[in-house]
C-alpha cells in the first residue's frame, strides 16, 4: 500500500506560536490531494490516533485547497522551550505521518 | 499610482547569514525599500529572559552591513524588526551601535536613524489588572494573574506598523524596531505609501520568510515583493529559485495554525478569498485579500520567566536489558535526588534518545526503543552549586542503577564525559496574552538621531 510520504511533496511540522505545533501535509498535485481527503487518511480522529492523544489536543483542522494542503496544529502540554522539551522548534515531529497508509489511487 | 518594490533578504536576521548573491540581484533590482525581521519565538524562552541573543554577532553584523551598504547606495529607507532575536531594549540600542559603527566603518555620508522600544514595564500591566482590563490568554492559556506577573522577568510587546510609520514619517532612512511583527515590518513601507491595508499586509506576510515563499527549498535568498495594479507579486531573486503559486500559497500557512487569517496590532489579513496565479517563471501574483480593522485595540506581549540555573549531563545505554528498563534506572536516579534534596526545590528531567526523546508521549515507537539510548539529563534548581549536584547525581546514578537480572555490574551506562555541563539558565514563557491600548504607540516610545561622521 502506498505511504504518505509517496503522495506528499512535503510533510513538515513547526511552532505556530510558544504553545502550539503545526503539521503541513502538502501535496504535489490536485488528484493525490482530493484521493488523501476522499479516503479520510487524515482527519481529527486519525490525527489523534497517530499522535496517540486526546482529539481536544487538536486546535485547527483545514484542508486548505490553495496549496493542495492539509494542516493541522495541536497544543503542547508545556510552552516551547521548557527545559526537557526535546524539540523547542517543533520541527521533527511530522515523522509519523512519513509511513501513513493510503489506499492505492485508481487509475 | 506607481508600483512599490521591497527585498527581505532573511527571515530571521542573524539567526544564519543571508546569502550575498541573491541579495546584490535583489540590489540591482532598485527596491523602494530594504527590510528584515531579526527576531522569532521559536528561539525559546531563554534569549528574552536573560536578555541575551540566539544569534552570533558577528552574523548579525554582517547582514546590517550588508543592508546598509545598499541602503544608502540606492539611498532607501531599510528597516529592521525584533532586533537581536528579541527585540528587547538592549537589543535594540545593541543594533542601533552596530549601524552607527558600521556608518563610521565605511565613512557613509549623513544619514537619519529612528529606533523604538517594545518592553513594557510589568507594573503597567499589574495596572491595567487591577483596573479590571484583563490581560487575555492567547491560544488555550488562562488571563494573566499577579502571580504568574511576579514569576516574569521580561515582557516585550508586538509592534504592528504603526511605529514604523511615525519613523518613515519623521524622514529616516534607518530603523531598527524592537519586538515586532514579522509582517509590519514591510506593511509598513507600504501603508506609509499610500497602498491598502488589505495589499500591504498581504506583501508583508508573503515576504516575511524571505526566500520561504520560494522553491525549491532553500533558506536565506532575498526575495523581491511588489504592489501592482492592485495585486501583489513576489519573485525570488536567486537563480535557481521560483515564486510558484504552490510555493507561495503554501507560505501562507507556514508557522500559524490557520492558513486563511494573521492577526497583527489593529486588526486582521483574511486571506480566505486569494487567488494566485503564476505571471511569469519567477513571479506568482496574489489577488482577493481583504483586512478588517479591530474593534477593540490589543497587542500581543510576549513574557519570560527564570526558573532556575541548569546544568546538563548524558548518559548512554548498550545493554539491551537496561534499554528495555530505562524508566527503571531513571526513577532510581530520580530517587537519589529526593532522598538527598527532598520533594521540591529542584527539577529533573529526561529525554531519552533513541526511544521517544523527540516526541515524548506522541511517540508511536517507544515501544521499540534503538539499540543503543542517549539520555539527556537536565538538573534546575535555584543555584548554581544545588542545580550542578542535582544534574550531576541524577546522571551518575544512571550508573549505579540497581536493576535485578542486569549482567553488567560494573557500571550501568557509558558516559562520553564523567561530569556535567553548565547550560543556558531554565525560563519558561509566561507569557502569551494580549493587553488592550488606546493608543497604538502607547507602549513603543520612538527616537531618532542624525548619523554623521
Amino acid at each position: 500500500m502506498p505511504k504518505l510520504t509517496d503522495m506528499a511533496k512535503t510533510i513538515r511540522s513547526k511552532n505556530a506560536g510558544t504553545d502550539k505545533i503545526t503539521f503541513d501535509i502538502i501535496f504535489r498535485a490536485q488528484p493525490q490531494y482530493d484521493w488523501v481527503k476522499e479516503c479520510k487518511v487524515l482527519t481529527r480522529q486519525t490525527v489523534a490516533s497517530i499522535l496517540n492523544i486526546a482529539e481536544e489536543r487538536i486546535s485547527d483542522f483545514v484542508e486548505y485547497d490553495p496549496a493542495y494542503a492539509i494542516k493541522f496544529t495541536i497544543h503542547r502540554l508545556k510552552p516551547s522551550g521548557s527545559a526537557g522539551d526535546g524539540d523547542i522548534f517543533g520541527a521533527q515531529q511530522y515523522a509519523p505521518f512519513l509511513e501513513v497508509d493510503v489506499p492505492e489511487m485508481p487509475k | 499610482m506607481a508600483s512599490i518594490k521591497i527585498i527581505c533578504p532573511n527571515g530571521h536576521l542573524g539567526f544564519a547569514p543571508l546569502k550575498t548573491a541573491s541579495f546584490h540581484l535583489g540590489v540591482e533590482e532598485k527596491p523602494d525599500f530594504i527590510a528584515a525581521d531579526s527576531g522569532s519565538d521559536d528561539i525559546g524562552p531563554v534569549p528574552l529572559g536573560s536578555d541575551t541573543c540566539a544569534s552570533p554577532k558577528s552574523w548579525q553584523e554582517h547582514d546590517l552591513e550588508e543592508m546598509l551598504l545598499a541602503s544608502r547606495k540606492l539611498d532607501v529607507p531599510m528597516i529592521i524588526g525584533s532586533a537581536g532575536d528579541t527585540g528587547s531594549n538592549s537589543r535594540v540600542d545593541m543594533y542601533v551601535q552596530m549601524i552607527r559603527d558600521l556608518a563610521a566603518k565605511h565613512n557613509l555620508p549623513e544619514f537619519k536613524i529612528g529606533w523604538f522600544y517594545s518592553e513594557v514595564d510589568k507594573e503597567l500591566v499589574r495596572s491595567k489588572i487591577r483596573s479590571g482590563s484583563t490581560i487575555e490568554g492567547l491560544d488555550v492559556r488562562a488571563a494573566l494573574t499577579e502571580a504568574e506577573l511576579d514569576a516574569t522577568d521580561r515582557i516585550v510587546a508586538m509592534a504592528g506598523v504603526h511605529p514604523f510609520r511615525k519613523l518613515l514619517e519623521e524622514g529616516c532612512d534607518v530603523i531598527i524596531g524592537g519586538r515586532s511583527s514579522d509582517s509590519a515590518v514591510f506593511a509598513a513601507p507600504a501603508l506609509h505609501k499610500g497602498y491598502d491595508k488589505a495589499e500591504a499586509y498581504y506583501l508583508g506576510k508573503v515576504l516575511e520568510c524571505a526566500s520561504f515563499c520560494a522553491e525549491p527549498y532553500g533558506a536565506k535568498e532575498t526575495v523581491l515583493g511588489s504592489i501592482e495594479n492592485g495585486g501583489v507579486e513576489v519573485t525570488a531573486m536567486h537563480p535557481g529559485q521560483r515564486c510558484t503559486v504552490a510555493s507561495v500559497a503554501g507560505h501562507a500557512m507556514y508557522e500559524r495554525s490557520n492558513p486563511y487569517h494573521e492577526y497583527v496590532a489593529g486588526g486582521l489579513l483574511d486571506m480566505t478569498h486569494c487567488k494566485y496565479e503564476q505571471v511569469s517563471e519567477k513571479t506568482t501574483r496574489v489577488t482577493g485579500m481583504v483586512f478588517e480593522d479591530a474593534t477593540d485595540f490589543r497587542v500581543k506581549l510576549e513574557g519570560s520567566g527564570k526558573v532556575g540555573e541548569r546544568f546538563v549531563g548524558m548518559a548512554g545505554i548498550r545493554d539491551p536489558y537496561t534499554i528495555a528498563n530505562v524508566d527503571k534506572v531513571i526513577d532510581w536516579a530520580r530517587e537519589q535526588v529526593r532522598e538527598r534534596f527532598g520533594d521540591e526545590g529542584w527539577e529533573l528531567h529526561y529525554n531519552v534518545f533513541g526511544r521517544d526523546g523527540i516526541m515524548g508521549d506522541m511517540e508511536p515507537n517507544r515501544d521499540k526503543p534503538g539499540h543503543e539510548l542517549l539520555v539527556v539529563v537536565q538538573g534546575v534548581a535555584a543555584t548554581r552549586e544545588m542545580a550542578e549536584e542535582v544534574a550531576i547525581t541524577g546522571t551518575r546514578q544512571l550508573f549505579y542503577a540497581r536493576l535485578p537480572e542486569v549482567k553488567g555490574t560494573a557500571g550501568g551506562v557509558s558516559f562520553v564525559f564523567d561530569e556535567v555541563l553548565p547550560a543556558s539558565s531554565a525560563y519558561r514563557w509566561t507569557l502569551n496574552h494580549t493587553m488592550s491600548v488606546s493608543d497604538p504607540l502607547e507602549l513603543f516610545p520612538t527616537h531618532t538621531d542624525i548619523v554623521s561622521q
